[in-house]
């Protein structure tokens, strides 16, 4: 497995873009999976790029007034709608350049929000711009809950975890629903390249976003952002729980190319429990082991499933 | 100058549009809007200009897409109405706090509930305090020239501000009238291209939309106030401009025999032309009635209308929205509130009528006046009440 070669930074210069896109002295917790994820984004598109991004997390860490974490040309609208103005950015960008107003380059327009900024309140605006083909990437940076406004539930947050919203009641054992499941509702977009990533693994996650920047037309990749503050983790261990999430099969890593399914990270033969995967983490602490066996069986099904669309799914194409 | 045109008013608005040479639109359809949507299309799907269309899934959307167009650099217009105006709310301060011209046509129709498409102001009031420039129109002719001065208005780097033209949903966007249309060349020479402050490319990198901390807030509130109000000497000066070149003279506030009236009727958008011939009938009878049309409503033309209201002894302030549970019309309200201090204020009646599609006919200008001559005091009411 590439992501598990020894002596990793020895292939880095060569693999990752040395320079930074998006600059130290911003204001993320300790340990912010999601902070990580849009450094190596960034580093994957390269400068000729514009990002449009939501109000939440990444945008209050990096931009208050005059400072900017931002070396990419960036702008921030609002929180429902990072999708459209990513598509408005494009639409400028392509009516400016045909009409010969600006240079002739290829700059990508980006849009990136976290889960609610993509599955709750932003979904409308991603649907449309996901449906209208606009040449851009949009990445959701899926930290599991409103963690900017206080760790309050999305439709991102997994089942049974306890958010401010969805707490750990003697009634009622925290979030009700299961995690929406974003990447399958933009494949049914027919979105040419969708994609799951996490910055636990960090290659695939880059080759992930430069696949998705040479591809003229919509794509989109979720990235699963570790949250230390918001799922009561130590801070060490935002990189751990991001493997562990792949290694039980909760969060698999793979790509749907035109409808084709792959799985880019192989899961281990024999996932690990969920178990392993709950245990540093607070959100989880007060299931039940009943519970955390309902859980297990939901990913197991889950799991399932998806590797059935890999066996099977074809291409467009084919 | 080319010959007039008998043209839908709304098919107009688009053909002004696309004389600006635009670089992107994003529309979403809404009656009375739909008609300018649809034809904006047309002239792009045929090629007549050379421009991205966006075919965004909502109104909140449309505005956020303009934004972004316009952060690009490009000239962005949108058009819409009622529901729409207000499912955008969100976005029409932010776009004005971030400088970023945006001209859109608003089909003035009365917001829901219940459920009505025709026209009165209830949706542009709802947005009054946006920051935006917002000009109304009282016929076709008005919707080309002050469409196309929008954009000269809105992309002037002095006033780097979205603009709004107000145009009545049906009485005006579905009326079919006779116009002329500058052309292409008379346009260019009006019109300059935009020559943006800061554009999001990668050649120079800049972040928009920072948010504000507590101690620059006021400020940065303060600085988009003083850009509004200073741009009534920019929409003055291409006022004057547009004169010069077209033969046609735009003011703040229109007067018809204002000078010697002792009642003035003051309106807004279509309204306007029924409300001149009630002036025309009320003089023939000796009655010293004269009319005042705002046009500007943001910012406030509040030099213009005190010089206007000279000698005026009866104000009747006609709003087509109101302030539920408030001192009555928003536009009746400011002017109050404004003229207080003045010393030679007139009396000041507020009516609110013509809400949602009632029409109001010469005679319903007429009894207007005679109810205002024998109000005593000085609250609103609203006019044409069905017992």
């Amino acid at each position: 497995m590439m992501q598990t070669v020894r002596n990793f930074e020895l292939y880095t210069p060569k693999l990752i873009e040395k320079r930074e896109f998006f600059s130290s002295g911003h204001r993320a917790c300790q340990g912010c999976g999601e902070v990580l994820a849009l450094r190596l984004v960034l580093k994957a598109l390269g400068r000729d790029t514009v990002v449009a991004n939501a109000t939440g997390c990444m945008e209050i860490i990096s931009t208050p007034y005059p400072t900017t974490a931002w070396e990419v040309p960036y702008i921030h609208v609002a929180f429902e709608n990072a999708a459209v103005v990513a598509s408005g950015v494009e639409a400028g960008l392509k009516a400016l350049r045909r009409k010969g107003k600006i240079a002739d380059r290829d700059v990508k327009a980006v849009g990136i929000a976290g889960d609610g900024g993509t599955a709750d309140i932003g979904m409308q605006a991603l649907s449309g711009a996901m449906e209208r083909g606009h040449d851009m990437l949009f990445v959701c940076l899926d930290n599991e809950a409103y963690m900017n406004t206080g760790i309050q539930r999305s439709s991102s947050t997994p089942f049974m975890a306890a958010t401010t919203t969805s707490p750990a009641g003697t009634v009622i054992p925290g979030q009700r629903t299961g995690k929406k499941n974003m990447p399958e509702i933009m494949v049914a977009h027919r979105v040419p390249y969708v994609a799951t990533a996490c910055p636990s693994y960090p290659l695939d996650l880059i080759n992930k976003v430069k696949k998705a920047r040479k591809l003229k037309g919509p794509s989109y990749i979720h990235v699963f952002s570790t949250c230390p503050t918001g799922w009561r983790a130590p801070s060490r261990e935002a990189v751990k729980l991001g493997r562990l999430a792949v290694e039980t099969g909760v969060f698999p890593l793979y790509e749907v190319e035109n409808g084709k399914y792959r799985l880019t990270v192989e899961t281990p033969e024999k996932r690990r429990s969920v178990a392993d995967y709950f245990k540093s983490q607070g959100r989880f602490r007060h299931l039940t082991p009943d519970q955390i066996k309902i859980f297990q069986e939901r990913v197991d099904g889950e799991y399932r499933q998806l590797m059935n669309k890999i066996k099977h799914s074809r291409s467009w194409q084919e | 100058m080319s010959k007039r045109t008998g043209m839908e008013v709304a098919i107009a608005a688009a053909e002004a549009v696309a004389l600006c040479n635009i670089d992107v639109a994003a529309v979403y359809p809404i009656t009375p809007q739909s008609h300018i949507a649809e034809h904006l299309s047309d002239i792009v799907h045929n090629g007549r200009i050379d421009a991205e269309f966006i075919t965004v899934e909502s109104e909140h959307s449309a505005m956020s897409a303009c934004a972004g167009a316009s952060a690009t650099g490009a000239r962005v217009y949108t058009a819409t109405s009622s529901q729409g105006l207000i499912l955008m709310h969100e976005i029409l301060p932010i776009v004005s706090a971030m400088r970023l011209p945006v001209v859109m046509g608003n089909a003035n129709r009365a917001l829901s509930g219940p459920l009505n498409i025709w026209n009165d102001h209830s949706d542009i009031m709802s947005v009054r305090d946006c920051g935006w420039i917002q000009l109304f129109a009282e016929n076709g002719q008005e919707v080309i020239d002050l469409t196309i001065q929008s954009f000269k208005m809105a992309e002037h780097p002095d006033v780097m501000l979205p603009a709004v033209v107000n145009l009545d949903g049906f009485q005006l966007t579905h009326m079919i009238e006779p116009m002329e249309f500058p052309t292409q060349e008379e346009v260019n020479r009006f019109l300059p291209e935009r020559a943006p402050f800061a554009t999001l490319h990668p050649d120079k990198p800049v972040s928009m939309g920072c948010f504000n901390m507590p101690d620059i807030f006021t400020e940065t509130m303060m600085a988009k106030n003083e850009a509004l109000v200073n741009s009534k000497q920019t929409i003055l000066k291409i006022w004057d401009e547009w004169e010069k070149q077209f033969g046609r003279r735009y003011k703040p506030v229109e007067t018809y025999f204002s000078e010697d009236a002792e009642t003035l009727i003051l309106t807004m958008g279509s309204m306007s032309e029924t409300a001149s011939v009630a002036v025309d009938e009320m003089r023939k009878k000796g009655k010293r009635v004269g009319l005042l049309r705002l046009r500007l409503w943001r910012p406030f033309p509040l030099e213009e209308l005190r010089s206007a209201l000279k000698g005026c002894k009866t104000l009747i302030v006609m709003d087509r929205a109101l302030s539920f549970g408030g001192a009555g019309g928003p536009v009746g309200t400011e002017i109050k509130s404004l003229l207080f201090h003045d010393k030679s204020r007139p009396r000041i009646v507020n009516f609110l009528m013509g809400l949602g599609g009632r029409d109001m006919k010469v005679e319903d200008f007429i009894a207007m006046v005679e109810r205002a001559g024998k109000k005593k005091d000085e609250t609103y009411e609203f006019y044409g009440v069905r017992q």
